[in-house]
């Protein structure tokens, strides 16, 4: 188990960087599945089409081989994911704008898929509330924009915050393949360096990124349970 | 009554076992072994192999040249050839060696938990895995290259990371991997790592990297398969003598190899395995490395 001291800045490095690509993709994966969802359940047609479209593909796509287009399709199409070295952001997440360009294409990647998830949960939670509400608020003459912003969203809310915090909790698991298309230094390719470069035992790094995993992924777990404990309260 | 039973069956059981074991042997004298009787000292590996008739051998099934698996399905290189002189030397016909991939990151595992009997791999002899494991040989002594585009004239070494400008690729948990990462500037801007060298000469294609680097031979497939579009920059910069793994107590066994590869290098077929094998891309064989003994 020395290995867990002996490289602990090894296994702080991994998380760190683990941890910067969560937060991006989780933040990307909320904005574009919401937009996905609002297309999904918009009144006109070809937007619908389009919204249903996306998840289709997404949802039963591998993420290796999204992984696998954005890491290698992209830079064929001539892209480098130039748009994602925000000026601001690369002051914390230093490797938006590295020119190596495997981090912007994974974090493309895990955008991508995650958001087909997260419109689900997120329609999911607007088919929980109520039609009455919805029609009761056309009748009052709202737009969908404004029924929507007035009337479903907010109670949507509260019925897809646990499923999206399982997208998410998934998706954090999903990002140990980030190492295999590109990324050096996060949790899954600094322990693969430790068991075949250094030979350490692969048991104890095993151990190691587990624990790095299970930081990021059991405290989010406990507060979706107290989230929903404090909703079965407040629906009473 | 019932003693009787156990002492007859096992009487049975004891006599099938020496018939089987003597039928074995004698498959094996007079097959590929060219004759020769092959006895072992007792207790020892070579005599557990050679009475069980199969071996597992750990070799890689992605390396052009020493050990790939193509669409055949049968292995083959120079590491895999060295495997079949060493199991000829053990009295087992070739046809009796099951091929058991060991990537770069499950090596020390597969002879630790005795998944496979012995290692040919493009193993690179270390200190750090001469804590788990025990290496026969060298059988051969390979250098860390770079490859580069054709018209490439701003890479000649390793020192061309230095300045930060430039990218190279290898693969997770390679000793290049490591070894690069102390010449570039900032590891996290210039160095990428696949799982596959298949995906870094992609990644030299779409111009993501500048250079691909790991050992020369395995470059040398490479510039080999695609005429004309890359070459080497410049010279050899590290040593990577290539060692059979075995497990680390094992001395008995180690001894035999490295007999086994004494005489391979005498009698020829250790050059004729390299000259079907990777000799065919152009990489240089040198003189045969001397085994060592420790």
């Amino acid at each position: 188990m020395n290995v867990l001291i002996d490289k602990f800045d090894v296994f702080a490095g991994g998380f760190w960087l683990t941890l910067q690509i969560c937060v991006l993709a989780a933040i990307g994966a909320l904005i574009l599945g919401a937009v996905v969802a609002v297309l999904r359940i918009s009144p006109v047609p070809p937007l619908r089409a389009v919204g249903t479209a996306y998840v289709t593909v997404f949802r039963n796509m591998p993420l290796t081989v999204v992984m696998f287009f954005a890491a290698f399709a992209l830079p064929a199409l001539g892209s480098n994911a130039d748009f994602l070295r925000l000026p601001g952001l690369d002051v914390v997440f230093t490797r938006l704008d590295t020119d190596l360009p495997y981090f912007r294409f994974a974090l493309i990647a895990l955008t991508l898929y995650t958001a087909a998830f997260v419109c689900e949960a997120l329609r999911s939670g607007i088919n929980a509330v109520p039609p009455g509400q919805a029609e009761a608020a056309r009748s009052l003459g709202l737009t969908f924009g404004q029924n929507l912003r007035y009337v479903v969203l907010p109670q949507s809310w509260k019925a897809s915050i646990v499923p999206l915090g399982s997208v998410i909790i998934a998706m954090i698991k999903n990002s140990a393949l980030i190492g295999f298309f590109g990324v050096v230094g996060d949790l899954s390719q600094s322990a693969d360096q430790l068991t075949s470069a250094e030979g350490y035992a692969f048991i104890p790094v095993a151990i190691g990124i587990s624990i790095g995993y299970l930081i990021m992924t059991v405290p989010l777990g406990a507060l979706l349970d107290r989230i929903e404990r404090r909703q079965a309260v407040a629906a009473r | 009554m019932r003693f009787t039973r156990v002492a007859v069956a096992a009487t049975a059981a004891a006599l099938t076992f020496t018939l089987t074991a003597c039928a074995g042997e004698d498959a094996g004298s007079g097959g590929d072994t060219g004759g020769a009787a092959k006895s072992f000292a007792a207790g020892s590996t070579m005599e557990r192999l050679n009475k069980a008739q199969s071996v597992k051998v750990g070799t890689k099934f992605d390396q052009p040249g020493f050990g790939l698996k193509g669409l055949s399905g049968k292995p083959e290189g120079f590491d895999v050839e060295v495997a079949k002189i060493i199991t000829k030397e053990l009295g087992i016909p070739t046809d009796k060696i099951e091929f058991v991939e060991t990537t770069s990151k499950v090596r020390e595992d597969a002879i630790v938990n005795n998944n496979v009997d012995f290692i040919v791999a493009t193993y690179t002899i270390n200190d750090k895995r001469k804590e788990r494991v025990a290496f026969a040989g060298p059988y051969y002594e390979a250098g860390q290259n770079i490859l580069v585009k054709a018209d490439d004239a701003t890479i000649t070494g390793p020192d061309a990371f230095k300045a930060g400008d430039k990218k190279v690729c290898s693969v997770t948990g390679s000793t290049p991997a490591e070894n690069i990462k102390t010449y570039v500037k900032d590891v996290a801007a210039q160095v990428v790592l696949f799982d596959t060298y298949d995906k870094c000469i992609s990644a030299l294609d779409g111009g993501q990297v500048n250079a691909v680097t790991t050992d020369n031979v395995i470059l040398l497939g490479y510039i080999a398969k695609n005429e004309g579009k890359y070459k080497l920059a410049g010279d050899n910069f590290t040593k990577e003598p290539y060692g059979i793994g075995v497990k680390i107590d094992d001395k008995d066994f180690r001894t035999f190899i490295n007999d086994t590869l004494e005489k391979a290098y005498a009698d020829g077929s250790w050059k004729k395995a390299w000259d079907d094998t990777a000799g065919k891309f152009g990489a240089e064989l040198g003189t045969a490395p001397a085994v060592n003994r420790y």
